[in-house]
């Protein structure tokens, strides 16, 4: 990794291309060895990663149905038009995008709240920031389940408290909205420690100058923290609008994708593992693959528009 | 503009240590007023505490006559300078200073007008629409100050706001700093632990250690009369030199040997409760060959014969460091003040340091013959660093019999 991020850094100045051919003989050992030392973590790498990627897309490229395998053909990008035009394909990726952009936008506030109040806490600061984690420490699954028992009517408490009549999971736009709620309760800690890391790059002077400055509390925290911290606020949420796309365990427990509340996930595993469907299964996979890949790739576009280095060029007046 | 007075002034943390003890002090209109003493001596606390950056314990803040211990930074109409610069990292030069002048909504065509104007006397025009990132460090301290003279405050506060320049840079800031002060006329208070930018910088100096004020006046005042011991040795570079001493009869005992006693510190020691073991402090400059030094002149002094360790030719002047053989003075004041120089800024225990004529042929290794002006001795107590020989403020010198 350190010879790969520094030929990058180089690459500016290097402009050069004399510069490159000029290296002496010592570098090009040292270049050879980082090589040599990477190539074994690369390699690891390729097998458990490149493979399943390039397999899953060659079985996107095949109708191929394990109830029927001996229909397996080479159909090129067949599978993509059937799942591109289908409904539940869409219908699960709307829901699928209401609970990444509601979950996520809802925790960054929650979780700059509570980094916020971890960062300022002087008297049990280990306590208070552990039990702010604890969510995040429980296994999503069991966490699921006791929300499930929790929403159950007759015996869940939340159920009896807040809709004594209905079953709550039961219904579309209460489901999704509790699923939401599970998925918040569960993943903000992240988010606010992700949040933390960054509120400690806000030098103390810089807040204590703006106070000078005349600026109120809010007004620091917009002006001077937000600005400062934007690095690490743009990587806890490209983290968590990843992970919550590939939003999976809480759909399973809570509403098993009943009432349309299934996330592109969920359809995929019931293609490829419920319907055996290797083909159809493989393609939705891919998909979600690629859209992952474009969520990233905004994301680290609006990095490079906020890397340190890019700033003085579109900062200028 | 406004004049600022501290009355009583404490700082007390919830852990129950004191960093500033009942703190008085009156700063003029216009004044530059620096606040100087080694690090933890509490005067970065009691800068703050006139900032509002921390709240008072108890005491009154008074700016302009006015009680402010409640008030928010913002509302005391101060401007303040860190030593990190404290500059917006995600804003221009431009916008760094026009920040305050936004926050108090000030017309967009003002705001231009005096920042333009702030920018012209640092000479910074030209980086207006620069990233902090982009500046050098001289840069980044002339656009904290733009930040703040931009608003024309009440005062400025300044917290070692030349630290991170490299030497040479730093010195032509001081002459900038001063120059801007004088310009602009407004209540500086100014915190450094340099005794050099100190006693170059200020109008006053309030000398600071463990939370107390240990002596305020004038650079030279604090040079030539010092109250105690710690202030003796802290102003002043290189710092005085100290040697233990014993009183006895019309005689005073020193390793150098036995200097003769005046009328007026043979007074200064008469007192009950005088010691009869003092230290004596004298200044390097208080030195000269003997050779150099005219008949009428040499009665008034002491001349001593010692070995010279090592020669440092400044060109106008020579630092001769004479080894001297006996015990050292001792005293709590001496141990802080080795503590704040890491050792290094203070005369190797067993030596004295000299600062002769340019013309002294004095050589390395060879003995020295110089005389040493007793008109400029002090003597401490070494018990609690007072300065005995000080009277009314004035330092009584130690007349040849």
């Amino acid at each position: 990794m350190t010879v790969v991020s520094r030929q990058k850094a180089a690459s500016p100045e290097a402009a050069v291309p004399s510069r490159r051919a000029g290296l002496s003989e010592g570098k090009k050992q040292e270049r050879r060895l980082g090589w040599l030392l990477c190539a074994p973590a690369a390699l690891v790498m390729v097998a458990v990663t490149a493979y399943p990627i390039l397999y899953s897309i060659w079985l996107s490229l095949q109708r191929y149905d394990l109830k029927f395998p001996e229909n397996r053909e080479f159909i090129g990008l067949a599978n993509y038009a059937t799942v591109l035009t289908n409904n539940y394909w869409w219908t699960a990726f709307g829901v699928t995008m209401l609970i990444t952009v509601i979950s996520v936008a809802v925790e960054l506030v929650l979780g700059m709240g509570l980094a916020l109040i971890m960062h300022r806490t002087i008297i049990g600061r280990g306590l208070v920031r552990t039990s702010a984690l604890i969510p995040y420490g429980i296994v999503t699954v069991v966490a699921a389940f006791s929300w499930r028992y929790a929403w159950t009517p007759g015996t869940g408490y939340l159920a009896n408290l807040f809709s004594p009549e209905g079953a709550p999971l039961t219904e579309r736009a209460s489901a999704l909205a509790i699923i939401i709620f599970a998925e918040i309760w569960k993943t903000t800690p992240f988010m606010a420690l992700l949040l933390m890391a960054g509120l400690a790059l806000v030098p103390d002077d810089l807040l204590k100058a703006a106070s000078m400055d005349g600026a109120s509390w809010w007004q620091r925290f917009t002006k001077v923290m937000l600005p400062v911290m934007k690095p690490a606020i743009l990587v806890a949420l490209l983290f968590r609008t990843l992970d919550a796309f590939r939003i999976f365990d809480n759909i399973y427990v809570l509403s098993a994708g009943a009432n349309e509340t299934s996330s592109v996930s969920m359809i995929a595993y019931n293609n490829l593992m419920k319907g055996l469907n290797l083909g159809i299964g493989s393609t939705m996979s891919v998909l979600i693959f690629l859209t992952v890949a474009i969520i990233a790739f905004i994301f680290v576009k609006l990095f490079g528009t906020a890397a340190p280095g890019s700033d003085d060029v579109d900062g200028r007046r | 503009m406004a004049d600022i007075v501290l009355d009583k002034v404490t700082k007390k943390y919830p852990d129950g240590t004191t960093a500033v003890h009942e703190i008085d002090l009156e700063i003029a209109d216009g004044e530059f007023i620096i606040l100087v003493g080694p690090s933890g001596c509490g005067k970065s606390t009691t800068l703050n505490m006139i900032a509002g950056l921390e709240d008072i314990s108890s005491g009154e803040l008074r700016i302009a006559g006015e009680r402010v211990n409640d008030k928010a930074p913002k509302d005391r109409d101060i401007a303040m300078v860190f030593q990190s610069y404290a500059l917006y990292p995600n804003m221009t030069v431009g916008e760094n200073m026009a920040f305050p002048l936004k926050l108090a909504k000030m017309p967009k065509a003002e705001i231009d007008k005096k920042v333009a104007e702030a920018a012209k006397v640092l000479e910074l025009t030209e980086y207006l629409n620069r990233k902090p990132a982009n500046l050098s460090g001289g840069q980044r301290q002339r656009v904290a100050m733009g930040r703040a003279i931009v608003r024309s405050p009440k005062a400025f506060l300044m917290d070692e706001p030349l630290s991170n320049l490299d030497a040479k840079l730093r010195v032509q800031m001081r002459t900038q700093v001063s120059r801007l002060q004088k310009q602009l006329n407004t209540t500086t208070v100014y915190v450094t632990h340099d005794q050099t930018e100190a006693m170059t910088l200020g109008d006053r100096v309030v000398v600071m250690r463990g939370g107390y004020i240990q002596q305020v006046g004038d650079p030279q005042t604090l040079y030539d009369n010092p109250h105690n011991l710690f202030v003796a040795g802290f102003i002043g570079s290189p710092s005085m030199n100290f040697l233990p001493a014993t009183v006895e009869e019309s005689k005073l005992r020193t390793p150098l040997g036995d200097l003769p006693l005046g009328d007026r510190v043979r007074r200064a020691l008469s007192g009950a409760d005088a010691p009869r073991q003092v230290i004596l402090g004298i200044r390097p400059e208080h030195f000269e060959d003997a050779r150099l030094i005219e008949e009428h002149q040499r009665a008034k002094g002491f001349e001593f014969t010692a070995p010279v360790d090592l020669v440092e030719s400044m060109g106008s002047d020579k630092y001769v460091y004479l080894t001297v053989e006996g015990e050292h003075a001792v005293a709590a004041d001496l141990e802080d003040l080795a503590a704040d120089a890491g050792g290094a800024d203070l005369p190797p225990q067993d030596n004295l340091v000299t600062r002769l004529s340019a013309e002294s042929r004095v050589r390395d290794g060879a003995d020295a013959r110089v005389w040493m002006n007793l008109d400029k001795i002090h003597l401490f107590d070494p018990r609690d660093g007072h300065n005995l020989t000080l009277h009314e403020g004035q330092a009584a010198g130690v007349n040849a019999a």
